[in-house]
C-alpha cells in the first residue's frame, strides 16, 4: 500500500491479501438489494457466500441510476416498487451479522447517500457490517471528503476508472482509491456484453505498474469465460453484475428458488475463474 | 428598512454581498455556484466534460467563433428579438394612481418559436469545432428537441432526440417536426416516461458513445460546464434587453420575470443583470395542481438539496433521496430538478421565486391571447400568471420585462382539451 501506514488491514484489504497469497482472482458478484424482496436478497447473499464469492457488491436501489443499463435499471425499479429503502438494506445487513462474513461493498448513487448525510451514512453502514462503498456518480473531485469520512468508520471508498480516463488522471484515482480500484471495462453503462473491449488489458497493465490497491474489473463481464479472460489479463478481481441479476430475475419469474439460482450461477463463475 | 421607498426600488430583502455576484464565482473554477453545481457523473464522462469546457473557453476566445455565431443568430434565428411594449396588458394592471409598464422580450419570434435555438445553435458550432458529428439531446415539450433537430439539419449532423413516451403523446406535433427535420426520436419508457427519464437516457447514450458524440443539453442544468455554457449561449436575451430598455426608456428595468423549469430562459435574461442589484429578478415555477397537492414541479419553492443529472441543486425528492415525479400541465416545466445557479441566486437572496398553478397559467395564457394577440407557450404563461400577484404591489412607473420565452402553437391541443366546452360558443 502506498498510502499512510495502516495499523490493521480493512476487511477488503485482508481479503485481497489472502487471495494474492493463494494466487487467486477475487470473485465479486453484484446484486440489487430488494429485488424481488429483502428476504430473498438475504438468502441470496448467504448463497453467494456459500458458492465461493470473495466479496459481494450490494446495490442500494435508486430512482435514477445513470450508470446502469436496462437489466439493473429494471431490478432497481422492482426493488423500489417493493418498498426497499436504504435503511431497510442496512437493517438486512445488520440482521445477517455473524452469518455473512464475506466483505460487502455497498453500491449507492450520490443522492441517497448525501440525503442521509455522509457522516450518518458511513456510520450506519459500518455499524451494519459493510466493508466499503462504491459511488458510481461521485468522481475524484467530489470523493475526497467522503473518502476521509468513510475511512474514519473503517470503510474503504472504492473509486472507479474508465477506458476514457487519461493516464495522469488514472494514476491519481488509483492512488486515492481504497480497498481496490474498480476498472470499468467498457465505455458505457452496466450490462451483459458479448465481448470485452481489447483496451482493458493495456489499462490493467498500466494500473498495475502504478502505486495503488488491487484492481477489479467490472461492467460487462457476463460469464465464467470473460471472468477467466480478465484474470488472464492480470486483474485481481472480477465483478459480475447484470448477468447475475438476469439469472435471479429469470428464476423469480419462473417461480424457482432465487437464492439457489444465484448460488448455482456463482458456482459456475467460481469454477471458471479457478480453472487453471 | 424605510417604508416610504416605493416597492420597486427596494432591493431584495437580504442584499447580497457583491463578491457573491461576480461572474468569476458563477461558477467558481471547480464548476460550483456556492454549494451547488459540480460534476456528479460516471467517470467515463469526466474527460468529455473537461474537453467541452476547454473547447468552449477556446471558442469564446476566438473572434471568428463569436462572429459566426452572431451572424447566424442574426440571419438564421432572427435576432435581436424585439422588446415589445404590451400596452393593453399594462392598461389591464393600471390602478387609479397608475401602475407598472409591461414589456415583453419576444423570444417567441425566434426561428423554431422559442429561446431554445440560441443554445442549440451555439452548442452545434462547438460540436463542429470538437469534430463530433453525432448529436444527442433530451426534450420535454419538444422545443429543445426541435431546436436541436433544426441546427443538426442546418449543419448536416446526425441527430438522436430522447423523449419520454408520455411527452411524445402530449407533444405529437413536435415529434413530427423533429422527424421532418431528419432527427431520430427515441421514446423513453423507463421511470415516469417524461423529461427526467429522457435526460437520464441521453446521459447513458453519452456514456456509451462519448468519443464520437456531443450531448446538447437543453437547460442550465447537468454537470459543469453545462449550466454555464447554456446560460452563456442564452445571455444574448438579457444583453439585448438591457440595451433595448435603455433605448426605450433610458434606464435599467426594475423587474424581470421569467418562467423556470430547468431555468434556461430565466438565466439567459437574468445573467447580464445579476450585478445590477436594483433590478429584481423573479422566476416563476409550475405549482401544477397546487403545491399543497404534492402534484407540482415547484423545485425551488419545495425542494431540498440533492444531486440529479450530474449537479447538486434543489430537488424534489422523498425522505430516502429517491427523486420524485414532477407534475405540470406544461411538459417543459415538468422536471423535478432546477439549474444550480437558480438555487444559488435564491440562496444568496439575489433572485426571488414564486409558483403558479396549471389553472392560473391557463388563465394567463387566455388573457395574453385576448389582450395582446399573442398565444404564449404554456411554460411562458406561468410567468404571465405571476403578474396577477406582482403588479398590484408595484409602484406606478415601474418598468417590468417579462420573457416571452416561446409561442404556444404546440400547446393548442392541450389547452383545448383542458378548456373543453369553455371555448365553444
Amino acid at each position: 500500500m502506498p498510502a499512510a501506514p495502516v495499523a490493521s488491514p480493512t476487511p477488503i484489504q485482508a481479503r485481497f491479501a489472502s487471495l494474492a497469497a493463494q494466487g487467486r482472482c477475487a470473485l465479486m458478484p453484484f446484486l440489487v438489494a430488494g429485488d424481488p424482496s429483502l428476504e430473498v436478497t438475504g438468502a441470496s447473499l448467504l448463497a453467494l457466500q456459500g458458492a465461493g464469492a470473495d466479496l459481494i457488491e450490494l446495490g442500494i436501489p435508486y430512482s435514477d441510476p445513470l450508470a446502469d443499463g436496462p437489466v439493473i435499471q429494471a431490478a432497481a425499479g422492482r426493488a423500489l416498487a417493493a418498498g426497499t429503502t436504504p435503511g431497510g438494506v442496512l437493517d438486512l445487513l445488520t440482521r445477517l451479522r455473524g452469518q455473512l462474513t464475506t466483505p460487502v461493498v455497498l453500491f449507492t448513487y450520490s443522492n441517497p447517500l448525501l440525503n442521509r448525510g455522509m457522516e450518518r451514512f458511513c456510520q450506519e453502514a459500518a455499524a451494519a457490517g459493510a466493508a466499503g462503498l462504491v459511488v458510481p456518480d461521485l468522481p475524484l473531485e467530489e470523493a475526497e471528503k467522503l473518502s476521509a469520512i468513510a475511512a474514519g468508520h473503517g470503510l474503504d471508498l472504492v473509486l472507479l476508472v474508465a477506458p476514457t480516463t487519461p493516464p495522469e488522471r488514472m494514476a491519481r484515482i488509483h492512488a486515492a482509491s481504497r480497498g481496490f480500484t474498480y476498472l470499468v471495462s467498457v465505455t458505457g453503462v452496466t450490462g451483459v456484453r458479448a465481448a470485452l473491449e481489447n483496451r482493458v488489458e493495456p489499462l490493467l497493465q498500466a494500473l498495475r505498474q502504478q502505486d495503488g490497491p488491487p484492481v477489479a474489473v467490472g461492467f460487462g463481464i457476463s460469464g465464467p469465460e470473460q471472468a477467466r479472460q480478465v484474470r488472464g489479463w492480470g486483474a485481481d478481481g472480477a465483478i459480475v453484475g447484470s448477468a447475475l441479476v438476469k439469472v435471479m430475475a429469470a428464476a423469480h419469474a419462473a417461480g424457482d428458488d432465487v437464492a439457489a439460482a444465484a448460488g448455482a450461477f456463482c458456482t459456475t463463475l467460481r469454477q471458471g475463474l479457478d480453472r487453471p | 428598512m424605510t417604508a416610504t421607498v416605493p416597492p420597486a426600488k427596494v432591493p431584495p430583502a437580504a442584499s447580497p454581498d457583491p463578491a457573491t455576484l461576480a461572474p468569476a464565482v458563477r461558477p467558481d473554477p471547480l464548476g460550483r455556484f456556492g454549494p451547488y453545481g459540480g460534476q456528479y457523473v460516471p467517470e467515463t464522462l469526466m474527460p468529455a466534460l473537461a474537453e467541452l469546457e476547454a473547447a468552449a473557453a477556446e471558442a469564446w476566445a476566438d473572434p471568428a467563433f463569436s462572429e459566426r455565431l452572431n451572424h447566424l443568430l442574426r440571419t438564421y434565428v432572427g435576432r435581436p428579438s424585439p422588446l415589445y411594449e404590451a400596452e393593453r396588458l399594462t392598461e389591464h394592471y393600471r390602478r387609479a394612481e397608475g401602475g407598472p409598464r409591461i414589456w415583453l422580450k419576444r423570444e417567441d419570434l425566434n426561428h423554431t418559436g422559442a429561446h431554445k435555438i440560441n443554445n442549440a445553435l451555439g452548442q452545434a458550432l462547438l460540436a463542429l469545432r470538437m469534430g463530433k458529428r453525432r448529436i444527442i439531446a433530451e426534450t420535454g415539450a419538444g422545443q429543445h428537441g426541435v431546436a436541436t433537430a433544426t441546427v443538426c439539419a442546418r449543419f448536416g449532423l446526425d441527430c438522436v432526440i430522447y423523449m419520454g413516451a408520455e411527452d411524445m403523446r402530449r407533444q405529437a406535433l413536435n415529434v413530427f417536426r423533429m422527424r421532418l427535420l431528419g432527427a431520430r426520436v427515441q421514446p423513453v419508457t423507463a421511470g415516469t416516461a417524461t423529461l427526467k427519464d429522457a435526460t437520464s437516457e441521453a446521459i447513458r447514450d453519452w456514456v456509451t458513445n462519448v468519443e464520437t458524440t456531443h450531448y446538447i443539453l437543453g437547460s442550465v442544468a447537468g454537470p459543469h460546464p453545462y449550466p454555464m455554457l447554456v446560460r452563456d449561449f442564452h445571455a444574448c436575451i438579457g444583453l439585448e434587453a438591457k440595451q433595448q430598455c435603455h433605448e426605450a426608456f433610458g434606464r435599467l428595468p426594475d423587474v424581470l420575470v421569467a418562467c423556470v423549469g430547468g431555468g434556461s430562459n430565466a438565466m439567459g435574461l437574468f445573467h447580464p443583470f445579476v450585478e445590477d442589484t436594483a433590478v429584481r429578478l423573479i422566476g416563476v415555477e409550475a405549482a401544477g395542481e397546487g403545491v399543497a397537492s404534492g402534484r407540482h414541479a415547484a423545485t425551488i419553492t419545495e425542494g431540498r438539496v440533492g444531486v440529479l443529472h450530474g449537479a447538486m441543486s434543489l430537488l424534489l425528492q422523498d425522505d430516502d433521496g429517491q427523486v420524485q415525479e414532477a407534475h405540470s400541465i406544461s411538459a417543459g416545466l415538468d422536471y423535478p430538478g432546477v439549474g444550480p445557479e437558480h438555487s444559488y441566486l435564491k440562496g444568496i437572496g439575489r433572485a426571488e421565486y414564486a409558483a403558479v398553478t396549471d389553472a392560473e397559467a391557463l388563465e394567463a395564457l387566455q388573457q395574453l391571447c385576448r389582450l395582446e394577440g399573442i398565444i404564449p407557450a404554456l411554460e411562458t404563461a406561468h410567468a404571465f400568471a405571476w403578474l396577477e400577484t406582482l403588479c398590484p404591489t408595484l409602484a406606478p412607473g415601474t418598468e417590468v420585462v417579462v420573457n416571452l420565452s416561446g409561442r404556444g402553437d404546440k400547446d393548442v391541443n392541450t389547452v383545448a382539451d383542458r378548456l373543453g366546452g369553455a371555448l365553444g360558443g
